[in-house]
């Protein structure tokens, strides 16, 4: 299979190692601003320290062209195929590739060997295994490009689920979203300030995925298209940084340096709600890639278009 | 705030000099240690690797971002503290077997630990920064002096002794009077946490758990 509409495998694998390189050591820009923005808001000492330290990281980071954080997190892949997007040798060449480009980046950069079995805690040194990388798939009408993103999410903190009921209301939300920001945000377990997202609706599965998602695909300064949405998002921002609490559980005001909140059709009778916490080092970076070779990146994954949040039959 | 810069293996006068709360920089060797070298020692009884004593008293909670190049040499990139609440259980005894003074790590241990485990052994204990500030603390590791147990723990979990220079900052959490600065603010947060929460009313639904107190930590 061959022909000028095909986006080759090899190029896939090129650019997801380049991908993978940039996630670990660039921290994205709108991260970055957000938290220079906080610096300037906040008074605490303590809090105030931490964040420069942050700020001189990412500056060494990327003189050096080392990793920012030395906890890599777990590189992942989500993919966005335009509807006329062909890839040579199929989705399975392209998984292939990813892999490949995972295993080879983990010497190169390099990254840590965090990918372990559940049981046996064997390392294959190379962050691949089972189901890792995670690789999600989104599509797009009327496109013939293929976007790229890695994400590598750290942190064993920061995250939770619960099943609300829809007589609890916004104060249920407020207060499960206060619940995870305390608990997770004494001594910084969750490496706050972080991008927040929150995902509420869908089965168990689907809020936590559209959780994840909200922290790790939109990027600070984002709103929801939906006015009340964003409404609350900026509500629930401007509650979690006058907890009281700031960077690694010192007195300060820099806890959320943004909230998004994605949302799912649900069960008539309940309201899951899951609280994820992208971290200090909130590593992605994007790829558009087009038949002939044509790469683009950028670190806006986009992912939530309106045709990913859409609404009706068709 | 207060910044000080110790030589490693530290001497007990620099130690008192420390309070909760002061920015540390280290010159020095230090070397890795997590579960994986407590258990070998502590619980299988096998001798450690290298004279502990001899080469540092400063123990590194961390896993470095790390790789063995084809010929045998370390790259190290970036190097991040692990959180160190899980090993408490080990200290008293490792501070016993291997004259270990300093523990570097990430988000500290309870003023419990401190004052059962660190005081009575004059061992203070410093936390990274962020945490995520792997890329400054991998500047100051100037050169790998040597990895034991790599076989057999694997790269995160080996121990690594590292020569370092202007290695930091840490923030002193524990020092020699028991003090914990995460407890300290801890207690100060906790005064106004019933305020972030005024006017909500508690869920339909309760949950079963370990605490149902805001004030006490997961940890
Ligand atoms: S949560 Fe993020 S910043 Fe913190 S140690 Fe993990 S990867 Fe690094």
């Amino acid at each position: 299979m061959s022909g000028p509409r095909l986006i080759a495998a090899s190029a896939i694998e090129d650019v997801a190692f380049e991908l993978t390189r940039q996630a670990a050591i660039v921290i994205p820009k709108d991260y970055s601003d957000g938290i220079k923005a906080m610096l300037e808001t906040e008074e605490n000492e303590l809090s105030k320290f931490v964040l420069k330290a942050m700020v001189e990281n990412w500056e060494a980071a990327e003189t050096d062209r080392r990793a920012m954080c030395a906890d890599t997190g777990l590189p992942r892949f989500y993919v966005k195929a335009g509807n006329e997007a062909m890839v040579e040798g199929g989705f399975v060449a392209l998984e292939k590739a990813l892999r490949r480009a995972v295993a080879r980046a983990t010497s190169e950069v390099p990254l840590r060997p965090n990918r372990v079995h559940p049981l046996s805690r064997a390392d294959h040194n190379n962050n691949v295994g089972i189901r890792a990388p995670e690789i999600d798939y989104s599509f797009e009408p009327e496109a013939d490009w293929l976007d790229l993103t890695t994400v590598h999410k750290g942190g064993l903190f920061g995250t939770d689920y619960r099943m609300l009921f829809p007589g609890d209301g916004l104060d249920g939300i407020k207060k499960f979203f206060l619940d995870v920001l305390v608990q997770f945000g004494r001594r910084g377990l969750a490496c706050q300030p972080a991008i927040i997202g929150i995902g509420l609706g869908g089965s168990k599965d689907t809020a936590m995925t559209i959780g994840k998602q909200a922290a790790c695909l939109r990027i600070v300064g984002d709103r929801n298209p939906d006015p009340k949405i964003a409404a609350l998002e900026a509500e629930l921002k401007a509650l979690g940084n006058s907890i009281g609490m700031g960077p690694m559980g010192f007195v300060g005001t820099s806890m959320v340096v943004d909230c998004h909140i994605e949302v799912a059709h649900t069960h008539t009778g309940g309201m899951p709600m899951s609280v994820h916490a992208f971290c200090l080092s909130s590593r992605r970076a994007v790829a558009r890639l087009r038949a002939g070779g044509k790469v683009e990146y950028r670190t806006d994954p986009a992912w939530f278009t309106s045709y990913h949040r859409r609404e009706g039959v068709e | 705030m207060k910044e000080i810069r110790l030589k490693a293996p530290v001497q007990p006068e620099d130690l008192a000099k420390l309070e909760a709360g002061m920015v540390v920089y280290l010159d020095g060797v230090l070397y890795t240690g997590r579960e994986g070298l407590y258990r070998r020692v502590l619980d299988e009884g096998l001798g450690p690797p290298v004279e502990l004593a001899a080469v540092s008293n400063v123990n590194f909670h961390c896993s470095p971002a790390a790789a063995v190049r084809p010929d045998g040499s370390y790259q190290v990139g970036a190097v991040t503290a692990t959180a160190s609440f899980r090993f408490s259980k080990w200290m008293s005894r490792w501070f016993d077997v291997s004259g270990c003074r300093m523990i570097i790590g990430k988000g500290g241990m309870s003023e419990e630990d401190y004052r059962q485990h660190f005081v009575p052994n004059g061992a203070v204990y410093l936390t990274t920064v962020g945490y995520g500030t792997g890329a400054l603390l991998g500047r100051g590791i100037k050169r790998v002096r040597s990895v034991h147990w790599l076989e057999e723990l694997g790269i995160a979990q080996a121990m690594w002794i590292f020569e370092v220079e202007a290695f930091g900052p840490f923030l002193v959490d524990g020092d020699l009077k028991g003090n914990s600065l995460f407890e300290i603010e801890n207690r100060k947060v906790n005064a106004k946490l019933t305020d972030a929460y005024a006017g909500l009313k508690e869920p339909a639904l309760r949950r079963y758990g370990e605490t149902t107190s805001r004030r006490d930590e997961v940890i």
